[in-house]
């Protein structure tokens, strides 16, 4: 490979008291790729996440943005310089329209510096900027769904709520953290080419998921995490080939489902 | 007939005047214009003839009411539409009385700098010396607001600084009812807009989801910091202006009634609606004032009058005033 990774993660790890949530894992993301993260449950997908957004101290180890080391920042500089991430328990302003849930990132430094998603660096008014973005993501404006509480917003439109509060920020890197999760086949059906657009803009990418089927579809690359340590990294056919990766997910049906279909 | 088929429920219907947007309206006449103005106009106005109608012996007491009731704006603000639970009336208060003292009879300077300066100045130490807590999520807010009255009256008795016991005394008088209700009104109409507002929103943003603002790219601690400073201008405006009223600055500037008081009229007005606490403060001290007679038997009244109002309207009169204001109400049969 001849450019730079856009984002290196060296020998990162994790301890709570005497537990390892991560032990050294070492990653590489390239720019424009989707990078999939998967393992079964509490093998420190979502520390790995925060560890990588400032939300957790590393313990050891170093993250790199471009070449500069990012570890150690405060969350909100390392999401201002463009890595943004998505919750797994959705964290939506309950209190607020969904479309008003928008201006507040859009009000971000980081947003006004480079105009929101597709803002082309200048940014306009942020209640029509973020109607805009909604409708882009699947809020219809017809039927008024951005207008909302977003307390009562059903589970699918919160998920694409929290890609749009990433979006607002016009990212470099988004970090799903199961966005899939909760949500139905059809809905799963609309999220697909939504995240394979947003890739065709040039984010790049990193997620995690359970739904293995889905997320084999759409990710370039696979690492396997387990018990906090990286089991092994490669395409799509070499993770559902591989014996480690098996034993990981042994007895996990959806693992052999996939395997079958493939 | 059986009790069954008599079962009746209340149905409510909103007035449709509100846009699904907040702070538009469509009006279609007069009548709605005025249903929309009315509520904001009698405020404006019963506050402005209020120092023209009350007797002598309550003229006083409206210079009181419009000072806790800045501090109850100041607490409803912070702890309802920024998530910090402050219990620093005491704290602000005496940081602007002392400034307002000092600055008045130190330096000699009129009322009319002294207390702004004073406001702007003790706000701004006020935030300084709460923003080690501010990055801390939790009660710590609450007990630091709480313990810097503490500290600092012991601080003053022991070094015997600023007047000691006695207080700072031969403050300029300067009671000026009408200064401070303007400046009440201004200050409730201000934050009313603020927090419709995209920093507003912020804020509010920063006490229904805190990590969501960070994951956002923006400093918690930094819109805090902008909060504390505009909850505690409030608060030392109100303290400011007391030492004024009094003449004296002096360790009862940090009571813990400045404190307590705009949490009760808070609960009474209902929380979160920032007019309702307002009206919470013009109706429990003059109540306070009226019980004196009574001596110390009027807290057991007061105790009394908060409980009624936690059991049995712990919304208060403000948000169950709008919902009667706001909404057609009728009995449909079941």
């Amino acid at each position: 490979m001849s450019t730079a990774p856009l984002l290196q993660i060296n020998q990162v790890t994790k301890t709570f008291g005497g537990v390892f949530a991560l032990n050294e894992v070492s990653l590489d993301l390239h720019e424009g790729e989707i990078l999939g993260i998967i393992g079964p449950n509490g093998s420190g997908k979502t520390t790995l996440v925060n560890c990588i957004t400032g939300f957790l101290e590393l313990t050891a180890g170093e993250v790199l943005f471009r070449g500069k080391v990012i570890s150690g920042k405060a969350a909100h500089k390392i999401a201002d310089m463009g890595i943004t991430r998505t919750f797994q328990i959705m964290r939506p302003y309950y209190s607020l329209p969904a479309y008003k849930n928008l201006v507040i990132p859009l009000f971000a430094p980081r947003a006004r510096r480079t105009g929101g998603w597709r803002g082309g660096g200048k940014l306009g008014d942020r209640n029509t900027v973020s109607i805009d973005i909604l409708e882009e993501l699947g809020f219809e404006r017809e039927s008024f769904v951005p207008y909302k509480m977003a307390s009562n917003l059903p589970t699918g439109y919160l998920k694409r709520l929290e890609l749009a509060r990433c979006l607002a920020l016009n990212p470099e890197i988004i970090i799903c953290d199961e966005v899939f999760s909760g949500l139905s086949m059809s809905e799963i059906a609309s999220m697909v080419p939504l995240i394979e657009r947003l890739q065709m803009e040039g984010i790049t990418l990193i997620m995690i998921e359970h739904r293995l089927r889905e997320l084999f579809r759409v990710a370039n690359r696979i690492m396997v995490l387990n018990f906090g340590e990286k089991l092994m990294e490669g395409t799509a056919e070499e993770v559902m080939a591989d014996e480690k990766v098996k034993e990981a997910y042994f007895g996990s049906e959806e693992v052999e489902e996939v395997m079958e279909h493939a | 007939m059986n009790a069954n088929s008599e079962q009746r429920r209340r149905e409510r219907l909103d007035r449709g005047i509100k846009v699904r947007s907040d702070g538009i309206y469509s009006l279609m006449s007069y009548r709605e214009l005025c249903y929309l103005v009315l509520p904001r106009a009698v405020l404006i106005t019963g506050m402005l003839i209020l120092p023209l109608v009350v007797p002598t012996y309550w003229q006083k007491v409206v210079s009181y009411v419009c000072i806790y009731a800045l501090l109850t704006l100041s607490f409803d603000f912070l702890a309802h539409f920024v998530g910090l639970v402050s219990l620093g009336g005491a704290f602000f208060v005496g940081t602007g009385g002392y400034f307002a003292a000092i600055l008045n009879t130190v330096l000699g300077l009129p009322p009319l700098l002294s207390i702004p300066i004073a406001t702007i100045l003790g706000a701004f130490i006020c935030t300084l010396l709460l923003l080690p807590c501010l990055p801390l999520r939790g009660v710590y807010f609450a007990i630091v607001t709480l313990m810097y009255p503490l500290l600092f009256t012991r601080v003053i008795e022991a070094l015997n600084i600023l007047g000691g016991t006695d207080g700072m005394v031969g403050v300029t008088n300067f009671t000026n009812h009408y200064f401070i209700i303007i400046m009440l009104l201004a200050f409730l109409f201000g934050i009313r807009r603020l927090v419709n507002q995209d920093l507003g929103l912020v804020l509010r943003a920063v006490k229904d989801n805190d990590q969501a603002v960070r994951a956002s790219g923006m400093s918690i601690t930094y819109y805090k910091t902008i909060a504390v400073f505009i909850g505690s201008v409030m608060g030392c405006l109100a303290g400011a202006y007391l030492a004024h009223v009094f003449e004296w600055a002096g360790l009862s500037s940090f009571a813990l009634d400045f404190s307590i008081l705009p949490i009760a009229a808070t609960v009474i007005g209902g929380a979160g609606t920032l007019v309702g606490p307002v009206l919470g403060a013009f109706i429990l001290v003059p109540l306070n004032e009226w019980l004196r007679d009574f001596g110390t038997l009027r807290i057991v009244i007061y105790a009394l009058i908060l409980l009624a109002f936690i059991v049995f309207r712990s919304e208060g009169i403000m948000v169950y005033g709008m919902r009667k204001y706001h909404q057609f109400e009728k009995w449909v049969k079941v």
